[in-house]
């Protein structure tokens, strides 16, 4: 096995606008992937990755009960909603993109969703 | 115990016609709530109603609510509380009273809930100390006061539960905040005080994710697959009952999923803090919720909390912030993305020898990545076509045209391959850019005027 792992193996993500900020909720499907993005998943590595859009601040805020962090990005919209030239003024497509990052480390208790039952559609197993 | 449903069937103007329609039919809902107002809307509403004084409210609700009279008629529990009101909730109410007088329903009470609209005497305001400096750089109001287009308090349930207690079964607002629109419901059926802050906690955490429409239900879900189908999907139901739990749901029968996954994923959207989800009813905590799928497509809510309420309300103002426009052309063949480029390299370059280049320019090359320009993503394959996109941001009108003026002659001009150019060249729109800010609540008191449909539309 590689010892790395791509994001949206162990999370699922939203992201939208706020302003010109723009926030990404990352959400681990289990336990141990949340404890996993805790130390790998900072607010550094992500100010990193979406750097190239003007970023000049991350915040990260932890919801242990539901297994997400949310990061805040300052000024990544180019403008936001009303002013920004892009094609996503409002940040949709942030989220899928931060799904694609690769962190390091892997390990099978990651993937398992967690204790609440999902349709089988929704599960991260049948993607 | 006494529980109710509140089931929200619009997440902004545009949402699905068919919403409110099957919400109200299939959801056996107490509350319809409708949510309509993004940050700018208002200032789209504002400039509507500039040009027609009896404008300014979402234009096609008094047609919801025409689609709902027979749901009205067979279910008389079932009470709207929406923000369709936008610029003008009188209006507005006035319009879709005469609808539901026309169709029967003449002695509904329907009320306006207004009093966010602080154009109007913001010199006075100012005049007053207010200084509606910037909300997150400080930065003071500055030469942005002429340009203001609109200026709206967000407003807290106060005004809804008023309207509610004068048994209004139609609540139109203005501007109040978006998860105050099932706040105001459950303060007013449970009569929990204004105070209980976790209480409160929970209806704005139910109010948060459902306010989105069907973004709690399956849409924008990242785990989607075509097995959850949208064509049908369900859109939310909070069930909030008397002593704070609450569950969210769908209609039965309905596409769409409500999962642990949808909904933790509703619950990040639009967030900063989470510790601190601020409304004008509420400093909400929701960094502890929890979420337990009790059933299909049934999620229990646990763990909010509050704490008293900001002491200034948030205002959004929009102001005129010069033009834009995009435009865009379909680049095909072997290499279009470099020759996408190119092209966009000489309609720069020829609004440049007019002198006509504006302030602001954007290309992107889409079917590249460019919508996230920088970010590396997954390699793609080389495309047979991608779509040339260039915008532009200019005070003057005629700039920003210039480069759409200049966008279409690549057909003729350009490199072989260039196509896409139907429909006519895109118009370049004013710009009404956000400045968010803060005043004292005593400068926004919510107004209710409360009547029948009968008395509306004398």
């Amino acid at each position: 096995m590689s010892d790395v792992i791509r994001l949206g193996e162990i999370a699922h993500a939203r992201s939208g606008d706020k302003g010109n900020h723009a926030n990404v909720g990352v959400i681990a499907y289990t336990a141990a992937g949340y404890e996993h993005l805790g130390r790998v998943l900072t607010a550094d590595r992500v100010a990193e990755f979406f750097a190239p859009l003007g970023v000049t601040r991350v915040e990260r805020f932890a919801l242990p009960g539901i297994h997400a962090y949310n990061f805040l990005l300052h000024d990544a919209l180019g403008g936001g909603a009303s002013r920004s030239l892009r094609t996503d003024t409002q940040g949709k497509t942030l989220g899928p993109a931060l799904l694609e990052m690769e962190i390091p480390g892997n390990h099978s208790s990651w993937l398992t969703p967690s204790s609440a039952p999902k349709s089988p559609a929704a599960s991260p197993a049948s993607r | 115990m006494k529980t109710i449903r509140i089931g929200n069937g619009a997440g902004f103007w545009g949402d699905s016609r068919l919403a409110p329609i099957e919400i109200a039919r299939e959801g056996r809902l107490d509350y319809l709530t409708l949510e309509y107002l993004a940050e700018l809307t208002m200032s789209i509403l504002a400039h509507l109603k500039s040009r027609d004084p009896a404008a300014g409210y979402v234009s096609d609700f008094p047609d919801v609510v025409r689609d709902l009279l027979p749901v009205l008629q067979e279910q008389p529990g079932l009470r709207i509380v929406t923000n369709a009101g936008g610029m003008h909730p009188e209006a507005c109410a006035k319009r879709t009273a005469e609808v539901l007088a026309a169709g029967g329903l003449g002695s509904t009470i329907v009320a306006a809930v207004s009093g966010d609209d602080l154009l109007p005497a913001i010199d006075a305001h100012l005049a007053a100390g207010e200084t509606f400096a910037h909300f997150e750089t400080g930065g003071p109001l500055g030469d942005v006061r002429s340009r203001i287009v609109s200026a709206n308090a967000y407003l807290g349930a106060e005004g809804i539960v008023e309207a509610l207690g004068r048994g209004a079964r139609l609540v139109v607002t203005g501007r109040v905040a978006d998860a105050s629109l099932t706040v105001g419901p459950a303060l007013h059926e449970f009569g929990w005080p204004g105070t209980d802050w976790d209480r409160l906690a929970v209806a704005t955490v139910a109010g948060h994710l459902i306010e989105c429409g069907a973004q709690s239900t399956g849409g924008m879900y990242s785990d989607w697959t075509p097995a959850i189908s949208l064509g049908d999907v369900g859109y939310p139901i909070a069930e909030i009952a008397e002593d704070g739990s609450c569950v969210v749901t769908k209609p039965d029968g309905s596409g769409g999923a409500v999962t642990v996954g949808t909904v933790a994923e509703q619950l990040v959207y639009e967030i900063g803090d989470p510790a601190h989800y601020l409304t004008p009813d509420i400093d909400a905590d929701f960094s502890h919720v929890r979420l337990e799928q009790e059933g299909t497509d049934r999620v229990r809510v646990a763990g909010a909390r509050g704490n008293a309420r900001p002491e200034r309300y948030k205002v959004s103002m929009a102001y005129r912030d010069g033009y834009m426009a995009a435009g865009t052309l379909v680049i095909a063949g072997r290499d279009c993305a470099n020759t996408a480029r190119h092209c966009a390299g000489t309609v720069l370059e020829r609004v440049r020898r007019a002198g006509l280049l504006p302030e602001r320019t954007h290309v992107e090359v889409l079917g590249t990545g460019d919508s996230l320009p920088g970010i590396p993503l997954v390699p793609a394959g080389e495309p047979w076509e991608v779509v040339l996109r260039i915008a532009a941001h200019d005070p003057s009108r005629e700039k920003v045209e210039r480069v759409l003026r200049e966008l279409v002659p690549l057909v003729t001009s350009g490199p072989p391959g260039v196509t896409g150019y139907a429909g006519g060249r895109p118009k370049p729109h004013p710009v009404l850019a956000y400045w968010p800010t803060t005043v004292a609540r005593e400068l926004a008191r919510p107004k209710v005027t409360a009547r029948t449909a009968e008395e509306w539309s004398r």
